[in-house]
């Protein structure tokens, strides 16, 4: 599946992040290529979200040691905009509601900037009006809430299914998505999940951070990763996933027991 | 660099329109008394009502105080040390635009009001007022073919003494205040308008003013009558060359609506704030009111207003008639150093009147914004509304925002709503909207836009985008 040829989208190397002078990341590491599709596990408060905002270059979050590399290319000191314009998406797990800003225009600007850098040509009003009806249809949404405010009383799965129309208009080359799932119904959770199905290519890849197997039976993920205190401690293939559903986290806190005991 | 400060930066972008005009002017020697204003009242050539207005005006303003009551402070104007009239050499009104001064074409050239022919607004009739006289005023006779008068006030009191003398200080009583007192004693121009019975302008109307002289006062004058089942959306536009000095700007407009007219009355204000350190700068102190004298008519204020080292004014509501409908939408930028204390005052004196009220304050920089807001409802105003929503954003930790409603009401029979709020820019926002690849400048811009929206959505077509781009010149960075 995954060939010796095959590119390197994301490299992070011992990564070490705070927040607000709190010690989160302890040291991550991970290897994204081309065409895979990774999901993050772990308990609350493990780094999980933590990690996501570094990557995307969220302002309150230090970078206190280690390096992340996008396509070979130092990222670290890019700010968020110039990392979404190369590539870089951030699936919310809270979308923000931006009152008096409308939904559409801020698609349009948005997906100009990213087109801007792939040197393609700008889009009009009534070419990109075109072009979301199309991209609309991925995620089932009603064209109505492209006259709202971005966001604005908008429910919770209507916020992720706009969040997966933004990465449909984007096309990102790796989209990390932050707990997608929380809060969906079954038919939201499908249509979101196929959503994602349908927009992820060979050439891209996916990080999808969840805390729950049941994404992951819409999504099969090549590798899992668990993460607990700021690290990723155990990777394996979905039938990690799996095992974790049956077993709980229970095992994270034998495996940390045991590390404070090698100590 | 703390995000603040960029923040603080975008909202600090330098003065565009703080140019001079080197031309001749003719001025009157500075200082105030009764031989200043016969000498402006002769060489507008005016009837003897006029001077009478005038001369009665100046009587109780010598007998006023400036006022103090607002907590603004700032260096006291030395009313023997302005000039009460300027204007360009050769000021006789022309016939034709070929016949103007191009140094002056050239100046509201720059300032984007063409007047040319070629180049003028389409669908917009504009009267260009230059220190203390008007200029030029667009589509005159196209206006003219539907009865509307759009002239300067000068053109007015010789054209159509009667509607002058009928309507002027009649919204505006000449000793309402300190500041209204000295205006109706040495105005200079404005902008007059009168929409006859059942006509609805065709076009929009627009007043541009533009101080060039450093020490002159500028006393503008705008009078608006509304005839019944008439209707009429006009707009005004303002900015200054940059002095180190304060000019003073006291400005009185009145509009009069009459059974079921409607007026909506914009502004677009943009004078010479001052400089990083507050030294110089325009003070802005203004009385703007209307009357809704018929029933079922309407009035709306919509302002934005970014200039002025200090602005003072209250566009207000006097709602008469019944079922009248009083309307006040603000935008008010503040940076620096500048002090804006606006709002308005919204008088129910007829049954079922209605008026709304929605202000948003944008404070940077060490300035202070203000929103000052009286609503009042009479014995007689039974079944009245009012709505207020006060919003105010706060950008930097050095600016303030306050809010001071008056409501006082005399009738139970009515109902008032007030809301506030006071926010800053949300980091989660900016991140959110950057995270999409928009620019940090652009992204500011969207959510100081979309905090702004309720009240861009009520500034006439045309001029949203003008607006828009005056947000945007001060906060740079295109906004959608």
């Amino acid at each position: 599946m995954i060939s010796s040829t095959s590119k390197t989208i994301l490299s992070i190397k011992d990564l070490h992040a705070s927040v607000e002078d709190q010690h989160i990341l302890h040291g991550v590491n991970l290897l994204v290529n081309e065409g895979e599709i990774h999901a993050i596990m772990g308990r609350n408060g493990s780094g999980k979200s933590t990690l996501s905002k570094v990557i995307a270059g969220h302002p309150s979050y230090k970078i206190l040691s280690g390096s992340i590399h996008f396509k070979g290319t130092n990222i670290l000191e890019l700010a968020p905009e110039e990392r979404a314009r190369i590539g870089i998406f951030l699936g919310f797990q809270y979308p923000v509601e931006i009152p008096g800003v409308s939904n559409l225009e801020f698609l349009r600007v948005a997906t100009n900037s990213r087109r801007k850098e792939l040197l393609k040509s700008e889009l009009d009003t009534f070419e990109f009006e075109d072009l979301v009806k199309e991209r609309l249809k991925i995620v089932e949404m009603d064209p109505a809430f492209l006259e709202r405010s971005v966001n604005e009383g908008f429910s919770g799965g209507e916020k992720k299914r706009n969040e997966i129309l933004q990465m449909a208009l984007l096309e990102p080359t790796i989209s990390i998505l932050d707990e997608t799932d929380s809060g969906l119904d079954i038919d939201a959770l499908r249509i979101v999940a196929s959503g994602i199905n349908k927009l992820s290519k060979p050439s891209s890849a996916t990080i999808l951070i969840t805390h729950y197997q049941r994404l992951l039976n819409e999504i099969t993920p090549d590798f899992v990763h668990i993460m607990a205190d700021g690290k990723i401690i155990k990777t394996g293939d979905k039938d990690l996933a799996i095992d974790l559903e049956k077993t709980g986290y229970d095992f994270i806190d034998k495996n940390s027991k045991d590390r404070e005991m090698a100590k | 660099m703390t995000k603040t400060n960029t923040v603080e930066e975008i909202v600090s972008q330098p003065y565009k329109y703080g140019f001079i005009t080197d031309i001749e002017t003719e001025k009157i020697p500075k200082g105030l008394n009764e031989d200043v204003i016969r000498l402006i009242s002769d060489k507008k050539k005016e009837p003897k009502f006029l001077l009478k207005f005038r001369l009665r005006a100046y009587e109780q303003w010598l007998k006023m105080k400036e006022p103090d009551w607002s907590g603004l402070t700032y260096s006291k104007v030395d009313y023997e040390e302005l000039v009460y009239y300027a204007a360009p050499k050769q000021n006789i009104k022309k016939q034709s635009l070929d016949e103007v001064d191009p140094k002056l074409l050239e100046t509201f050239d720059k300032l984007g009001i063409p007047l040319g022919e070629q180049k003028r607004l389409t669908n917009v009739a504009v009267d260009a007022v230059f220190d203390s006289v008007s200029i030029a005023t667009t589509y005159k006779e196209k206006l003219a073919e539907h009865g509307v008068i759009f002239c300067s006030i000068s053109e007015a009191i010789s054209e159509h003494p009667d509607l002058i003398e009928k309507y002027l200080g009649t919204v505006v009583p000449i000793n309402d205040n300190f500041f209204a007192a000295l205006n109706s004693a040495v105005f200079s121009d404005g902008s007059f308008v009168y929409i006859p019975k059942g006509v609805e302008c065709p076009m929009e109307l627009s007043s541009y003013f533009r101080i060039n002289s450093g020490d002159t006062g500028q006393f503008e004058r705008t009078l608006i009558i509304a005839e019944e089942y008439s209707s009429v959306s006009y707009l005004e536009g303002c900015t200054a060359p940059m002095f180190d000095t304060n000019t003073l700007h006291a400005a009185v407009v009145e509009l009069v609506a009459l059974d079921n007219a409607s007026i909506k009355y914009s502004t677009v204000q943009n004078w010479y704030a001052g400089n990083e350190e507050g030294i110089g700068g325009i003070y802005n102190f203004v009385t703007k009111r209307g009357e809704c004298r018929g029933k079922k008519s309407k009035i709306s204020w919509s302002q934005v207003e970014t200039g002025s080292a200090i602005t003072w004014k209250y566009p207000s509501c006097v709602l008469l008639g019944d079922n009248s409908i009083g309307e006040f939408y603000s935008i008010a930028l503040t940076n620096n150093f500048q002090k804006a204390d606006t709002g308005t005052k919204m008088i129910h004196i007829g049954k079922n009147t209605k008026s709304k009220i929605v202000s948003k304050g944008i404070s940077a920089g060490q300035s202070k914004n203000s929103y000052r807001g009286l609503v009042s409802i009479s014995p007689n105003a039974e079944g009245s509304r009012n709505y207020s929503q006060c919003d105010s954003m706060l950008i930097g930790d050095k600016a303030s925002a306050n809010t001071y409603p008056y409501i006082q009401s005399k009738q139970p029979q009515s109902n008032i709503e007030h809301e506030a709020s006071t926010c800053r820019i949300s980091e989660d926002q900016l991140f959110y909207l950057q995270s999409r690849g928009i620019d940090f400048e652009e992204s500011v811009s969207m959510l100081i836009s979309g905090f702004c929206s309720d009240v861009f959505n009520e500034l006439p077509m045309e001029f949203a985008s003008e607006a828009d781009k005056l947000l945007a010149l001060k906060l740079e960075g295109s906004v959608g």
